[in-house]
């Protein structure tokens, strides 16, 4: 038991490093394999967009407050778009319960992001994200330079203004 | 040994974790070697018990409960290794109770470089829908089945796909993880067609197939019973999209697999599972069936519940998310047998119409069906041919049986207002045959319409308030019972008429939540039974809650009542008892 416990104490004290240095250690987009909408096999790491900043957006079908980011940012990506250039990708982990509704999601929708299907959740893993909705950014150097958990209306607007910040080559 | 092996994966992790540190040490130094990254996520759950007799809450003499998880990933080049320390001291009520302690519930090691990508340790992997593999991760909800052994992936050629592994499966943790009794063995192969032949890359027309295969191995150590001790199950896929146009479909066979789940028989298992859609800009179209006869599949024959489960049979019917629809009647897949079917409509109702408003209107429209598949008992009494009485039942694999199992009906419309009102109006009509998913101890079917209205207004900018509420009306038929042993008979047989019991009766629940962009989230729900059969139970359950976010990390502390119900994440469920307290959750990912 004992030893458990120093396990932990060292473990805690390592995160809290970690913290520290959160913002400070870049990370590239992990690699793992995703499903294009019609089912071809993708690589994550190659997901970019010619130098101009990324969001990726962890969803599901059965999650309200990442249906309302999604169709929030929807209303206005053709404004982010044109002034940006930023690019949406949205994951959905839905698995083969709601898998095969995403597309019809989707399209009814009229979203015009990129979707991938993360169906047993290998690049959630890869990208640490606990619970959705999970959102990050990424830098036009492909670094996940932000993240944010959890939607509330107006979320993203503090979202864009770091679109906007690393669009003009700023550091956030 | 065990003292051993525990020792190994601390010093693994550590060491791990010291060399990122290291990593970090030299960030402002001349150009230092890289020495990889290291990120991860925690994760926390601590409860306060109170005792609550009314609600059925015991007095919990340890008072708090608490669930922890630290994912350490470390990554250089082409290697990544992974840590995952566990701690349940001791472990929340309600969840599994094969979990105690602290130690390392996870560790691999991969390397991946061109073509091939090896894991040595733990590893979570699905062939095609997982009809007959999937292991997974619902930390919610206490399942893990992680394979602990070899996996290799390897593309020989492009649009070629392989997939081998072998190990055993994460069972339960007592200061460490402990895995099953059984041994899985799996083989997938999937081709993507228009990688394999160049000119059909830019076609319109996408396919794949797949095939996999699937065997596990476990001794039998059955008294009476000569227990298959391999069992072998192989399935195949197939899609296609084209255009608007997207089908899937996907089968599977498993050989004979006496189990607790199928009261050991030997008949052998398939499932079939069919998906079609059709879409394009502002409509959405799915109709899926799904037939399943005795594809229960685990590795260790004795096990029950949500253990050591190879394959993953999901319901095919709506995952709700309103309180009361999604957690008080959930339906879950029959794998001794079921025949299930859905249609899903999406449509956007073009902004600036008559029907669209200003602002366009959103409906949804989803019914799904589950039976009973059309089987007949082979006689027990069959003494002449004991092993056709063994295979307990014959059927007609595509057949509807008679008995519904569940049904559902839903429609929700959703129509922003004006630049600050937002509503979504929802209608939800269940079909609950209790004597078969056997939910609540009430006998009979229920019948419930549930309506739901959901208004968000938006105070000024970043500022929100949300209210719901919501209302459950229940009604239910009479049962035919033994009288003698108070099994449920079906229609024709024998017995006595049980009065209609409406379950729990009626509920009425409120939501009211304001959220403060990009950090507050103050909730309080109610839900209240106020039509129990029993007066003494029409009780509100109330909960309060305060959730704060920063980047990666989000803290709530809610305190109040939790009632007994269900509690399913993505399609798998567990119970959970009534609870009274204050809880703590804090997740974060670096």
């Amino acid at each position: 038991m004992k030893k458990n416990l120093f396990t932990f104490i060292g473990l805690f004290a390592m995160v809290a490093i970690l913290f520290g240095f959160d913002s400070d250690s870049k990370r590239k987009i992990p690699a793992a394999t995703v499903k294009t909408l019609d089912l071809k096999t993708f690589d994550t790491s190659t997901i970019s967009n010619d130098g101009k900043p990324i969001v990726i957006s962890f969803w599901a079908t059965w999650c309200s407050p990442c249906k309302k980011e999604l169709n929030a940012i929807a209303e206005v990506y053709e404004d982010w778009q044109d002034e940006t250039g930023v690019k949406v990708v949205a994951i959905s982990i839905d698995d083969a319960r709601n898998m095969n509704k995403v597309r019809p999601y989707v399209d009814g929708q009229g979203w015009e992001y990129d979707v991938y299907l993360d169906p047993n959740a290998d690049f959630k893993r890869a990208m640490n994200v606990n619970n959705v909705p999970h959102t990050f950014l990424v830098d036009g150097n492909g670094h996940i330079v932000w993240q944010h958990n959890s939607y509330s209306p107006g979320d993203e607007e503090e979202l864009y203004e770091l679109v906007k910040k690393l669009s003009e080559g700023k550091d956030i | 040994m065990v003292l051993k092996h525990h020792i190994y994966n601390y010093i693994a992790g550590i060491s791990l974790s010291l060399v990122c540190l290291g990593a970090f040490g030299q960030e402002n130094a001349p150009p230092a070697p890289d020495l990889g990254q290291l990120h991860g996520n925690f994760e926390i759950t601590a409860q306060y018990y109170n005792e609550d007799s009314l609600i059925g809450a015991p007095d919990f003499p340890e008072r708090v409960g608490a669930n922890a998880f630290l994912n350490l990933i470390y990554v250089k080049g082409n290697f990544e290794s992974g840590v995952r320390f566990e701690s349940y001291e001791p472990v929340l009520q309600g969840y599994p109770t094969n979990f105690e302690g602290s130690g390392v519930g996870l560790r691999y090691a991969r390397y991946r470089k061109d073509e091939l990508d090896i894991t040595a340790g733990h590893f979570y992997e699905q062939f095609g829908s997982g009809l007959i593999l999937r292991t997974y991760e619902e930390r919610a909800l206490g399942v893990d089945n992680a394979i602990d052994g070899i996996r290799v992936k390897y593309k020989p050629f492009r649009g070629v796909y392989l997939t081998g592994l072998m190990g055993k499966q994460r069972f339960r943790f007592e200061n460490r993880v402990q895995n099953g009794d059984g041994r899985v063995r799996g083989f997938d192969a999937e081709l993507n067609i228009n990688e394999l032949i160049p000119s059909l890359a830019e076609s319109r027309t996408q396919m794949t197939v797949g095939g996999s295969f699937v065997s596990k191995f476990q001794a039998d150590r059955d008294p009476l019973l000569v227990l298959p001790e391999n069992v072998s199950s192989y399935g195949g896929r197939f899609s296609l999209t084209r255009g608007k146009f997207s089908f899937l479909g996907e089968y599977a066979y498993k050989i004979n697999d006496p189990s607790a789940d199928n009261n050991f028989i030997f008949k052998d298992g398939q499932a079939v599972f069919v998906s079609g859609s059709y879409s394009k800009k502002g409509l959405g179209i799915t109709l899926a069936a799904k037939t399943i006869d005795n594809m229960s599949f685990r590795s260790d024959r004795s096990e029950t519940v949500n253990n050591l489960t190879i394959n993953y049979l999901p319901a095919l019917t709506r995952q709700h998310t309103y309180n009361l629809a999604a957690t008080l009647y959930p339906y879950a897949t029959q794998p001794t047998g079921e025949v299930g079917y859905q249609a899903d409509l999406i449509y956007k109702i073009p902004k600036k119409t008559y029907f669209g408003g200003r602002y366009g209107t959103t409906v949804s429209i989803n019914y799904s069906g589950v039976n009973s598949l059309d089987t007949t008992q082979i006689p027990e009494n069959n003494v002449s041919d004991s092993l056709k009485t063994l295979q307990g039942y014959t059927t007609n694999f595509f057949s509807l049986g008679s008995q519904t199992f569940f049904k559902d009906f839903n429609i929700e419309v959703t129509r922003k207002l004006s630049k600050k009102t937002k509503i979504t109006a929802s209608y939800v009509n269940f079909v609950f045959n209790n004597d078969v998913v056997k939910l609540s101890p009430n006998k009979g079917t229920f019948f419930t319409d549930i309506a739901i209205l959901d208004v968000t207004y938006k105070i000024r900018p970043k500022h929100t308030l949300r209210v719901e509420a919501q209302h459950l009306w229940i009604n239910s038929v009479p049962t035919k019972v033994d009288s003698t042993n108070l099994n449920v008979l079906s229609e024709g047989e024998l017995g006595e008429t049980i009065s209609a019991e409406r379950d729990n009766g009626d509920w009425a629940a409120a939501i009211v939540e304001y959220t403060f962009s990009p950090h507050w989230i103050v909730s309080v729900i109610d839900q209240y039974n106020y039509n129990n059969n029993n007066k003494d139970l029409r009780i509100h359950y109330v909960t309060g809650s305060v959730v704060y976010v920063n980047k990666g990390t989000r803290i709530m502390l809610s305190y109040g009542r939790q009632r007994a119900g269900v509690f399913c994440v993505g399609g798998v469920c567990r119970n959970v008892p009534a609870s009274n307290g204050l809880t703590l959750s804090l997740t974060s990912s670096f």
